[in-house]
């Protein structure tokens, strides 16, 4: 063991070219020419097979899709005396953090849960002076947070152009205001060409919403007589759903993970999140960092996944 | 079938009932059901003659399960419990008994935790008991579900099992046109006749697939639409185009009212026994605010404790859980 380690100090390139032919994704062969985007392509490979190395996960073990629910800025922010909107700020620094990480580890697409629909809370006609100003909190907390969203993603723009990522933002559009509408269509097409990583936004998006829009579009083809009641089947569905920019095989996450200790799904990737493999972590979202991480992907790495094929559940 | 299987000898599933004479009384009132002073009943064993036991230690156990329940009904009780039973073949596999019969034990599991789940006042109890996906496994393992489960539909629908004293509602749910023709016909008949019981109510999701489901729902409430604008059309005889804006858009309660679980509460904790942490397309609608909990449990071994911290765990998880439901329910 001690020698194997003393190789590896003393020869660390010698040992990462060995563990390149593990690394398929990338599709690159150990001889790299001496061409500059080559070896900036090598650089990154390197900086793979060293990232996997150190943190002893499995590259073939690799989740393709990692799907995250981003929970507990505002209880960080109490328990450490801060305001809300610096909770909400904290959650986005992490929220960089981990993409970076998932793209220096190899995962393709990562589905952020951002704001759900349940998240709205809509003020309602009350002659309780303190409940209407609580109201009025929670909706300015609201309108914080969308602005935080559309900054998150100007800002970021730098990380989606040198790391190819493509980026994509799921549901209600009705529901967001314009200036985050048009960040996010922004976004989407300066990175349409990228197709290395993939980078869901679900804003004022859930689970049942996501279901019943695509049942309303089938329910115009059948009504418009371009499709029968009795075709439609699982695929034709999870054509229409809102993750459907990803395709077939990257469309369910393989590994979804929930912050801040909450045991529940809350209606985020019903459909997709079928045979996804489910990890809680107590800690609260602005803490997650690559520990955290890392810890998680072991997690999922360490699981054996049969798809209802060799058990019976 | 006949392999004797070797129990522990600290039988999880003791179960106090009324002696065989007295098993009619059982469905009067759950209170009678509670105070009898009874024998205990050993469920696993096949003939109902020697399921009776009677002992002081079986009183006993029979007392200290009543003041449990007493004491943990002071919290919220769930309305609904869900188990996705896992484990049955590596029971079997650790206790060195045929894996068909690391099945049946979990069958008897069944049958145990519908009646502590009855003590304790969760009217609703589902149990995942066989997926789509699951009919890609090996023949032999596949028919022996099916046969285990024809032969105990037909034992209460001879009135000689336990559920059936129960005047429990037994449902079925999932695609039951994939089954064979006995073992649909079986479950149609047994689900028509408790179609009318008032007792607890045990789904059984065999062959089911959440998705399946949601297809399911999602094709008739597309047709019941296009009936919909069939009938208007027909019935309109000047022909208004501003018709078809006038309806209502297609919204949760419709897909509700078509997926196999109309009718019955969202499951409020979703247990998974054997440590696995993932739902495995298990009523995806329907359990977005439900607690998951894992165990590490095998599911024959899922007895009475298992099920107390269970619901311990949700009652510590309740405020929250409601304030969530509470707001989703003004939200889609």
């Amino acid at each position: 063991m001690y020698i194997s380690r003393l190789y590896i100090y003393m020869f660390p390139r010698a040992y990462i070219t060995q563990n390149w032919q593990h690394i398929h994704h990338l599709g690159l062969s150990r001889n790299t020419t001496r061409l500059p985007c080559l070896d900036r392509m090598a650089g990154k490979q390197n900086d793979l097979a060293e990232a996997l190395v150190r943190s002893g996960l499995r590259a073939e073990l690799m989740p393709q899709h990692v799907a995250l629910v981003l929970d507990g800025n505002r209880r960080w922010a109490q328990a450490r005396g801060f305001t809300t909107p610096e909770g909400h700020e904290a959650g986005g620094v992490a929220l960089r953090k981990i993409v970076e990480l998932s793209c220096a580890f190899g995962i393709r697409a990562v589905t952020v849960f951002g704001f759900s629909q349940e998240n709205f809370r809509r003020p309602q006609a009350s002659s309780h002076s303190s409940i209407r100003s609580m109201i009025s909190v929670l909706t300015e907390e609201v309108d914080y947070i969308m602005e935080l969203i559309e900054r998150l993603i100007r800002d970021n723009m730098d990380l989606f152009m040198r790391e190819e990522i493509q980026v994509h933002v799921v549901g209600d559009p009705s529901r967001r205001p314009a200036s985050l509408q048009d960040a996010a269509r922004e976004a989407e097409e300066m990175t349409r060409s990228h197709s290395r990583y993939h980078l869901i936004l679900a804003i004022c998006y859930s689970g049942r919403w996501d279901i019943v829009q695509a049942c309303r579009e089938l329910a115009t083809k059948v009504q418009d007589k371009l499709l029968r009641p009795d075709d439609i089947d699982e695929s034709m569905l999870a054509g229409h759903l809102a993750t459907n920019v990803l395709g077939d095989q990257l469309g369910c996450p393989d590994l979804l993970i929930r912050t801040s200790g909450e045991l529940r799904l809350s209606n985020f990737l019903l459909w997709q999140s079928a045979y996804s493999e489910l990890y809680f972590t107590d800690t609260l979202w602005p803490d997650f960092g690559e520990d955290e991480y890392i810890k998680a992907l072991k997690a999922f790495q360490s699981r054996e996944r049969r798809f209802g094929q060799r058990k019976v559940m | 079938m006949a392999t004797p299987l070797s129990y522990p000898s600290s039988d999880p599933h003791m179960f106090p009932i009324c002696s065989r004479d007295n098993w009619l009384s059982l469905t009067v009132s759950m209170e009678g059901f509670l105070t009898s002073c009874s024998p205990s009943v050993n469920p696993k064993i096949e003939k109902p003659e020697d399921m009776v036991k009677t002992g002081v230690l079986a009183r006993f156990q029979n007392f200290l399960r009543k003041c449990l329940i007493a004491v943990i009904s002071y919290g919220p009780m769930p309305n609904h419990i869900a188990f996705i039973m896992d484990g049955n073949r590596r029971y079997a596999k650790c206790r060195s008994i045929q894996q068909g019969a690391g099945h049946r034990v979990g069958f008897f599991a069944v049958v145990a935790n519908l009646l502590y789940c009855y003590e304790m006042g969760v009217k609703y109890m589902t149990v995942y008991a066989f997926s789509i996906d699951n009919f890609k496994r090996d023949p032999k393992e596949v028919q022996s579900l099916m046969q285990l489960m024809e032969e105990k539909i037909n034992e209460v629908l001879e009135k000689q099992s336990v559920i059936d004293k129960l005047n429990c509602k037994v449902n079925f749910w999932g695609n039951l046109e994939l089954l064979r023709e006995p073992a649909r016909l079986a479950a149609q008949k047994l689900m028509a006749s408790t179609a009318g019981n008032t007792g607890p109510v045990l789904s059984v999701c065999i062959p089911y697939n959440s998705t399946s489901e949601i297809v399911n729902a999602v094709s008739e409430v597309c047709a019941e639409r296009r009936e919909m604008l069939q009938g208007e059309r027909d019935g309109d005889c000047n022909g208004q185009a501003a018709n078809s804006g006038v309806h209502p858009e297609i919204s949760v309660a419709d897909l509700d009212r078509h997926m196999y679980s109309a009718g019955c509460p969202d499951p409020d904790i979703v247990i998974r026994t054997s440590g696995e942490t993932r739902l495995s397309n298990f009523l995806l609608w329907q359990t977005t605010f439900s607690h998951l909990q894992n165990p590490d449990t095998l599911w024959p071994d899922f007895s009475f404790r298992h099920l107390v911290w269970a619901v311990l765990q949700y009652q510590r998880a309740y405020p929250h859980l409601e304030q969530n439901r509470n707001l989703a329910k003004k939200q889609l």
